[in-house]
């Protein structure tokens, strides 16, 4: 356990670095900065205009598709690393299973590709 | 309080505080920002028990893919987040009789825990030196060999699916067509006409 | 030793490979004009891998360490959700085809859940159980809400989803409490486990997991998303949906309660009989106010799988035997009551409320009486088979010492033929309001037919069903 700290050790304190930097950023502005707010200056303002509606719009579903493609091949990345890591020690069956792993995404990679889902317009 | 001690405390109250914070803030967009904290102290928390892998897998895929995807959902729907508030606060008692209900059972199973005889034996082997990646990456690929294939077929079913229920095909725009501009030669593009000067064509 | 787990997962892998190539294939070349081919592919191939697991699989087989097992009750399951989904999905071709739905994608996602089905009845650790149950729940969502512009569909495919991730959280989370207990998660080693006792600890674990099944079987109290996925759906993918995952679910079901926790029957017996009790008086009460057939039939698969369930909660081999046998019966006349409802139409446009039934025996005399034996069968009245798979439950049940279950069940069934003989009513009396047109597949009529001669004809010996299903059992309690 302790070990393992001592591993993690700078991380732990670039952590706490951060955490400390920020905090102390976001209060400084709080104690230090003058405030003088007044209803003019917390307005939106939006080319003289008020703002017409929410800043966000809907988004296309194309986004979504993009991103769930993504989400698929990080999930097949992920399971190259311990792939990786073990190679020497794998047995010639565990090699194989990764690459019919990868043909496995393989085919639906070509079939993505195919279908135009890679496509944007 | 050890360093390991003060460092779970740490994590795990920053999980909690994250996961509260994902139900409970008004704007969607921070709910999803705090589920990131909440997903990055748990991997702390993974660390902390030795299994680096897991939390690694945690801030590439939950962190890196799946809280963005989330924030692609929240900002494609258009929804009245203050209606759906209102609407939840009507069923608040009743969901919370049921999460205390759940909970007062599970710290009743907490409390009353005890494992099987022989359990040791059934035990996985420890890994001993092996580092907790490579270790996996032993049994995954040979021993869980069918389970490791199945969750293939689960990626490819979920890439037909999310292709199947959201491509469209759209008619009536112009594409680029890659092949045919590659073979487009200029012969068959252009035609060259000798102008002679003072005619025109 | 992995050529002869792959040998043991053969007719899985074949699937597998069918549906990716074909992906590639349809793909490639003309797209969705492939797709009615590939249904009727797909289908084939079903019924081929159906009649090889069928004729060659023999004895006991362990594959992958324990976490495949191949046994009579494994290849019982496997062959009756391979034809159901076989004739499944080869009636459905024609109906969706006209109405545009047909996508090649469908048939291959419906195979790859059946090779998560054919998983999930073989499993032999938590953690291979999971994954045949995610792939399989996987495409059902997709098949689902694959009516994409309709508002229902796509709600139906929502509403799947969402609980059937909880129901897969609240599995999960049973598995790693059963796992916390017994130290490993092959069903050989918690069996094991077990002997000596189950802790409180352990019994959460327990529930948890029974709680997933209920959701995946539709057992009330954990019911309520039927109703609105099996409307929402389109009509074939509903009778998708009341064939083959649900035995598929119950095999699983039968798996975990008798290879895991066969040491401890009388923890999980009460909770089955709990849920059986209450899945049938449900499915039987909440049924009477229905008007549209698809929800009145996802009440009475409610209502069945409570019978079912009884089988399950007399925890003897003749109570799964029972199960087995009343799970096959019950898909065969879902497959002719659906035949029915896909082929119910009006000006090509597909009609589902039972209003629109009323004096059907006038102008298609042969399938109201089709209708009627199918209807009969399904409430359980004597002379047809439904009345058999009915019996052997009840008679589990009582066996095992659980009369007041027994005596419940037939409480219910009464109830139950309330709604059933109310659609003969409206076939034979009624006021005529709205006519049907007479328009019918040959496939849709041939499974129509088919489905109601088999529940006449069987009477007589249930077509051998009953030793194969005693021999499957018997692999299974021990």
């Amino acid at each position: 356990m302790e070990d393992l700290l001592r591993e993690y050790l700078p991380i732990v304190i670039f952590l706490g670095l951060a955490i400390a930097l920020g905090a102390i950023l976001v209060l400084a502005a709080v104690i230090v900065a003058v405030r003088n707010p007044d209803p003019e200056k917390v307005s939106a303002y939006e080319c003289g205009f008020n703002a017409f509606d929410d800043a966000r719009m809907k988004f296309d579903v194309r986004f979504y598709l993009v991103s769930i493609l993504f989400i698929i091949f990080d999930l097949e990345v992920a399971f190259l690393f311990p792939w990786a890591v073990a190679f020497k020690d794998l047995s010639m069956v565990g090699f194989w299973s990764m690459m019919v792993f990868l043909g496995v995404l393989t085919i639906g990679f070509a079939y993505e590709w195919k279908k135009g889902a890679l496509e944007w317009s | 309080m050890t360093v390991a001690a003060f460092t779970f405390y740490a994590f795990a109250v920053t999980t909690l505080l994250g996961g509260l914070m994902t139900v409970m803030s008004r704007n969607p967009v921070h709910s999803v920002l705090w589920l990131i904290l909440a997903f990055i102290s748990s991997a702390g928390l993974f660390v902390l028990l030795g299994a680096e892998f897991v939390a690694m897998l945690l801030m590439i895929v939950y962190v890196g893919a799946v809280a963005v995807l989330f924030l692609f959902v929240v900002m494609m729907l258009d929804i009245d987040f203050a209606e759906l508030k209102a609407e939840m606060a009507r069923y608040m008692p009743l969901a919370l009789l049921i999460g205390v209900v759940i909970l007062m059972q599970l710290g009743m199973a907490f409390g009353a825990w005890d494992y099987s005889e022989g359990v040791a034996e059934r035990l996985a082997a420890p890994a001993g030196e092996v580092q907790n990646t490579a270790a996996l990456g032993q049994l995954i690929y040979d021993k869980y060999i069918m389970l490791f294939q199945l969750a293939g077929l689960i990626l490819l079913v979920a890439m037909i699916g999310a292709i199947v229920l959201t491509l469209r095909h759209r008619t009536n725009i112009k594409r680029q067509d890659i092949l045919a501009q590659m073979y487009r030669d200029p012969a068959k593009a252009m035609e060259l006409k000798d102008v002679k000067p003072g005619q025109g064509l | 030793m992995i050529s002869a787990d792959i040998q043991t997962v053969l007719p899985e892998i074949v699937i597998a490979l069918y549906a990716m190539g074909a992906l590639l294939a349809a793909v490639y070349t003309s797209k969705d004009e492939v797709a009615p081919l590939l249904t009727w592919l797909t289908g084939g191939l079903f019924v081929v891998m159906a009649g090889w697991i069928g004729y060659n699989g023999e004895g006991v087989n362990v594959a992958f360490d324990g976490a495949y097992v191949d046994d009579g009750f494994g290849r019982f399951a496997k062959v009756v959700i391979l034809l159901s989904a076989a004739v499944v999905l080869v009636m459905s071709q024609e109906y969706m085809s006209r109405r545009g739905l047909l996508r090649f994608e469908y048939p291959l996602l419906v195979a790859l859940a059946v090779v998560g089905m054919m998983v999930m009845v073989s499993a032999g650790d938590l953690m291979s159980l999971y994954m045949g149950l995610e792939l399989q729940s996987l495409s059902l969502y997709v098949v689902a809400s694959l009516r994409r512009d309709s508002v229902k569909s796509t709600e139906a495919g929502l509403k799947y989803f969402v609980l059937g991730a909880l129901s897969s959280g609240l599995l999960l989370y049973g598995a790693s409490l059963t796992y916390g207990f017994a130290g490993t998660t092959l069903f050989s080693g918690i069996v094991e486990a077990v002997e000596g006792g189950a802790s409180i600890g352990l019994l959460f674990g327990l529930v948890f997991l029974i709680t997933g099944f209920a959701f995946k079987v539709s057992a009330a109290p954990f019911h309520m998303w039927t109703p609105d996925v099996y409307e929402g759906s389109p009509t074939p993918v509903t009778a998708f949906f009341a064939t083959a995952p649900k035995v598929a679910a119950m095999g699983l079901f039968a798996r975990v309660a008798f290879d895991a926790f066969g040491a401890v029957t009388g923890e999980w017996q009460q909770i089955v009989a709990f849920l059986s009790v209450l899945s049938m008086f449900v499915g039987a009460i909440a049924a009477i106010g229905q008007t549209n057939i698809k929800r009145l039939m996802a009440y009475s698969s409610i209502a069945h799988m409570g019978f079912a369930l009884m089988g399950l909660a007399a925890g003897s081999a003749f109570g799964v035997q029972a199960m087995l046998i009343y799970m096959a019966i019950y898909v065969t006349m879902n497959i002719g009551t659906f035949a029915f409802i896909l082929g119910m139409e009006k000006d090509g446009v597909p009609v589902t409320t039972i209003s629109s039934l009323k004096m059907y025996s006038k102008r298609e005399p042969l399938r109201a009486l089709a209708m009627l034996v199918l209807l009969f069968s399904l409430a359980g009245v004597p002379p047809m088979v439904g009345f058999f798979g009915k019996f052997y439950v009840l008679r589990a049940a009582y066996d095992a010492g659980l009369a007041w279950l027994a005596v419940a069940g037939v409480i219910a069934s009464v109830i139950g033929a309330f709604y059933y003989l109310r659609i003969v009513y409206f076939m034979y009396f009624g006021e005529e309001t709205e006519a049907l047109d007479g328009k019918m597949s040959p496939v849709l009529w041939v499974s129509l037919m088919a489905s109601a001669a088999v529940m006449v004809v069987g009477v007589v010996n249930l077509f051998g069903i009953e030793p194969l299903a005693a021999a499957a059992a018997a692999t299974l309690v021990n």
